[in-house]
């Protein structure tokens, strides 16, 4: 256990808010952050978390259960592991990247059983590790993060980072919304980690995510990659928030009548779901399970059953109805771009891990479950803490800089009224939820979509700052906002289908476009496009 | 969406307060209150933390619902999500069933 001698201390606090100074500042307090701080914290840095939620219940992974890319190191598994979804992925993973998520993930949940994780022993007598329980796994990593003499701040969202006079990021401010006051955190490095956005869907656990970090990234000039895959749906009964995809590997969908949903199913069939959808009820029952099947998803995953026990519905022999709630960038492979094997982003002192990272060198552009973004979120947390307390080291003892914030829309005061969040989140919640402009794609759709989308930009940018009460709910908004705005002009650029991005007007997939996107700006957004590693050895050798 | 604070098992220990990832309650001089039922995203969490079983989240996520609390109290419902993942003293040889790896690649 690391000595509380290595805990940020508080510094001069204003009134009515708190200050602190440390080496290692981790934004989000989900699987990747808490390894990022985790992993800071064993390098002797001293480490500040600060999540807006709890960190132990916030995020996709606290409230759910999931799989984890978890292969013994025997060549020939790993090798299959690897070449197993490169072809969903439309062949934009890279290799290096898989073998050393594959390895760091091996031995960070070998470390989770060390620290008391109750993994399943199987009949054989060997303990299983290729999956995870939520709750129990974000419990025992918060007391983790706490034994290694992290400060954990809880319910304190960040709004905006802090830069120095260099543009190199040195900290962030926030709120502090069950004390109604604010926090200021001077690092000499900062940790991305605040997840995906799923734009309040209520996708299991994913209302925290809204994007938070992408937004406050780009206002200091860092890039998104891959942000055009972003459009994964989640099967959910109509009513309920339980999305556990993986069970409706069992089920058959049918109509209104009884009959049978042509070529519906949960994997390689989704789609047909969704266009059924947009023509009425859609129903399913798990009629495909056995009684071992049965039991063994009851023990595996019991709050999926929650919303059938509470309202009387045996899910294997009746049916209910069901929907698909968009999981945006939590399950799709697009975030901030990284540049380096520390997950460094292009901003100097400034890294992402997590969904908040993209997931495209081990996924491609599809991830096809939550055990390739478990691993992700143990390596790439593990390697950002690592980095970003190897930068503080090098940024030296503290000389105090000056520094300044880089927030902008619904921060700064502006010409007109306030922007209204939950306006704002509704009006892009209608760009990014329907099917047929996110899921089937199209550029008339996408253009036209972009065009109200960047309508809504110019009006929230002139807006003026919001209230202490609704500045959070406002920045949301705004992530969410910006997050569309990088997906759809990403998904227009890429003309063709690949991955889980998919174009009516292009449905094959195009190999001259084997290559990444990048996109960025906030006024002005841009998209580029950087040649994937395999591509340009190819090309190169030619 | 949480729908229940039963006044009388709640020992008024805030955590539900503390944990709610969406910061659904508030404290008072009192007991808990929902205080933003609309933020929830009925992931359960408050009633799997609560040790007093006092919480019920009803599973429709997008509407209120009006429940019996007496009814449920005679029922199983209130702490089901506890028990089922062993976080209670009778059911901790529950923590380590997970059967995944028997579900993985269907």
């Amino acid at each position: 256990m690391t000595i509380p001698s290595t805990r940020a201390e508080r510094t001069s606090a204003p009134a009515g808010s708190v200050e602190l100074d440390a080496d290692v500042l981790v934004i989000g307090g989900g699987p990747a952050g808490t390894w990022a701080a985790v992993s800071a914290a064993e390098q002797g840095a001293r480490v500040v978390l600060a999540d807006k939620g709890f960190c132990g219940t916030s995020g996709a992974t606290a409230a759910a259960g999931t799989g984890v890319w978890y292969i013994d190191p025997d060549p020939a598994l790993r090798e299959a592991a690897m070449a197993n979804r490169e072809n969903m992925g439309g062949y934009l993973q890279d290799r290096r990247w898989m073998a050393r998520v594959l390895e760091r993930t091996y031995d960070q949940s070998n470390r989770l059983a060390d620290w008391g994780y109750p993994y399943p022993v199987d009949d054989s007598g060997k303990s299983r590790r290729n999956s995870l329980q939520g709750p129990e796994y974000m419990r025992l990593m918060r007391k983790r993060t706490k034994q290694n003499g992290v400060v954990i701040l809880d319910h304190s969202p960040a709004l905006q980072l802090l830069v120095d006079d260099d543009g190199a990021v040195a900290g962030a401010t926030g709120l502090r919304r069950q004390k109604h006051d604010r926090w200021t955190v001077r690092a000499k490095a900062v940790v991305i980690a605040t997840g995906g956005c799923a734009f309040l869907s209520k996708t299991l656990g994913s209302n925290v995510l809204t994007g938070d970090g992408y937004l406050m990234a780009a206002e200091a000039g860092a890039e998104l990659t891959s942000m055009e895959f972003s459009n994964p749906y989640a099967i959910a009964p109509a009513f309920g928030s339980v999305t556990k995809t993986l069970f409706y590997g069992w089920a058959t969908f049918s109509y209104e009548d009884g009959s049978v949903v042509p070529g519906a199913a949960s994997k390689g069939g989704r789609s047909a779901i969704a266009r059924a959808l947009s023509q009425g009820p859609v129903y399913a029952r798990l009629d495909k399970a056995d009684g071992d099947v049965q039991r063994h998803m009851r023990a595996s995953q019991p709050n999926f059953f929650l919303p059938f026990d509470r309202t009387g519905i045996d899910p294997f022999t009746d049916r209910f109805p069901i929907t698909l709630r968009l999981e945006g960038t939590v399950r799709g492979t697009g975030g901030l771009r990284i540049v380096d094997d520390s997950c460094a982003t292009t901003v100097p002192g400034l890294y992402a891990a997590g969904d908040a990272a993209t997931r495209e060198l081990i996924c491609g552009g599809f991830t096809g479950g939550g055990s390739h973004n478990a691993a992700w979120a143990m390596s790439s947390g593990t390697w950002a803490g690592q980095g970003a307390a190897e930068h503080a080291r090098q940024v030296g003892p503290a000389t105090r800089r000056s520094l300044s914030s880089v927030g902008t829309v619904a921060l700064r005061s502006g010409l007109e009224r306030p922007l209204a969040p939950a306006e704002l989140t509704r009006a892009v919640q209608d760009e990014v939820f329907p099917y047929e402009l996110n899921y089937f794609r199209e550029a008339g759709r996408l253009g036209e979509s972009l065009q109200r989308l960047d309508a809504l930009w110019i009006e929230a940018s002139r807006a003026d700052a919001a209230t202490e009460s609704d500045v959070l709910r406002a920045r949301e908004s705004v992530a969410m906002l910006a997050t569309a705005r990088w997906m759809y002009r990403s998904g227009l650029v890429r003309q063709e289908s690949r991955g889980m991005h998919r174009r009516d007007d292009f449905p094959g997939q195009d190999d001259r476009q084997r290559h990444y996107i990048t996109a960025g700006g906030l006024d002005d957004v841009w998209t580029s496009v950087r040649p994937h590693a395999a591509t340009d050895y190819a090309e190169a050798a030619e | 969406m949480i729908e229940i604070i039963d006044a009388e098992r709640c020992t008024s220990c805030d955590i539900c307060v503390n944990v709610c990832p969406t910061n659904v309650f508030d404290k008072t001089e009192g007991i808990p209150v929902i205080a933003r039922q609309g933020d929830c995203q009925t992931c359960f969490l408050c009633e799997l933390y609560c040790p007093e079983d006092a919480l019920f989240v009803s599973p429709f996520a997008d509407l209120p619902q009006r429940v019996n609390v007496v009814a449920l109290k005679q029922g199983a419902a209130m702490g089901s999500y506890r028990r089922a993942v062993g976080w209670t003293d009778e059911t901790k040889a529950l923590r380590g069933i997970d059967r995944s790896y028997l579900l993985f690649g269907h």
